[in-house]
């Protein structure tokens, strides 16, 4: 659909955790939490990552448990 | 009984020894109250992503527990007195993980960066034989690398 060229029309992007082979979030698995987090260390918001708005909470918590335990920096300097 | 999650962070000047005869003293707390330890998982010295206490890095021990919540509590009392562990989260979980967890996993992948500590799961052992963390390693380079290479997606369509 993304192919076909109309003008100004952007395809909504589904969550990627919301299919049924989505990866589970998990507090450990770093590599994945990483990509949900800007360079700076910050979240990055569901607008931009399309996240659905209950899978945003889990993977804040998430990260914020991450962190807690060092497996992901607070901030980047 | 309930269902928990345990992560502790021992300082990383303690050798590899005295990590594990910990964990065998808070399994047997928690066994003594009546608990049970489904799994241990020596995550090994990981370089940390902040300074916690002044140490870079910390020796990660997770928990699996199926224990009543008194036995619990009183473990984590104990990892609360106990200087050699810096920090440790407890978390009620619905089901325990089958297999390594997502950890252990990704630290199979790049094991040449990390000096690996794989006892008590031979399986997973690096050929190297080499226990003690006296590996030659670089402690900046593993976290900054991993900050950076993964760009958030979704902003580039």
């Amino acid at each position: 659909m993304s192919t076909r060229p109309r003008p100004f029309f952007r395809r909504r992007k589904s969550c990627p955790f919301s299919s049924d082979s989505a990866p589970k979030i998990d507090y450990k698995d770093v590599k994945l939490l990483q990509r949900f987090t800007s360079e700076r260390g910050k979240i990055v918001p569901s607008r931009i990552t399309a996240v659905s708005a209950k899978k945003q909470r889990e993977l804040a918590r998430a990260i914020k448990r991450a962190r807690f335990l060092a497996l992901m920096p607070y901030v980047v300097e | 009984m309930a269902l928990y999650e345990n992560v502790f962070i021992v300082r990383q000047d303690v050798s590899n020894q005295q990590v594990e005869e910990l964990t065998t003293r808070f399994t047997e707390i928690l066994e003594s109250g009546g608990g049970k330890v489904e799994k241990t998982e020596f995550w090994g010295l990981r370089t940390m992503a902040y300074k916690i206490k002044k140490n870079r890095k910390g020796h990660y021990v997770m928990l699996n527990l199926d224990a009543p919540p008194p036995a619990v509590q009183e473990m984590e009392r104990n990892m609360q007195l106990n200087e050699d562990v810096i920090r440790h989260m407890t978390l009620r979980v619905d089901e325990l993980e089958e297999g390594p967890s997502a950890v252990m996993k990704f630290r199979g992948e790049r094991s040449r960066s990390y000096g690996d500590r794989s006892d008590s799961r031979p399986a997973a052992s690096a050929p190297s034989g080499d226990e003690k963390p006296t590996l030659p390693e670089t402690p900046a380079a593993p976290a900054t690398a991993e900050a950076e290479a993964p760009k958030t997606e979704g902003a580039s369509e």
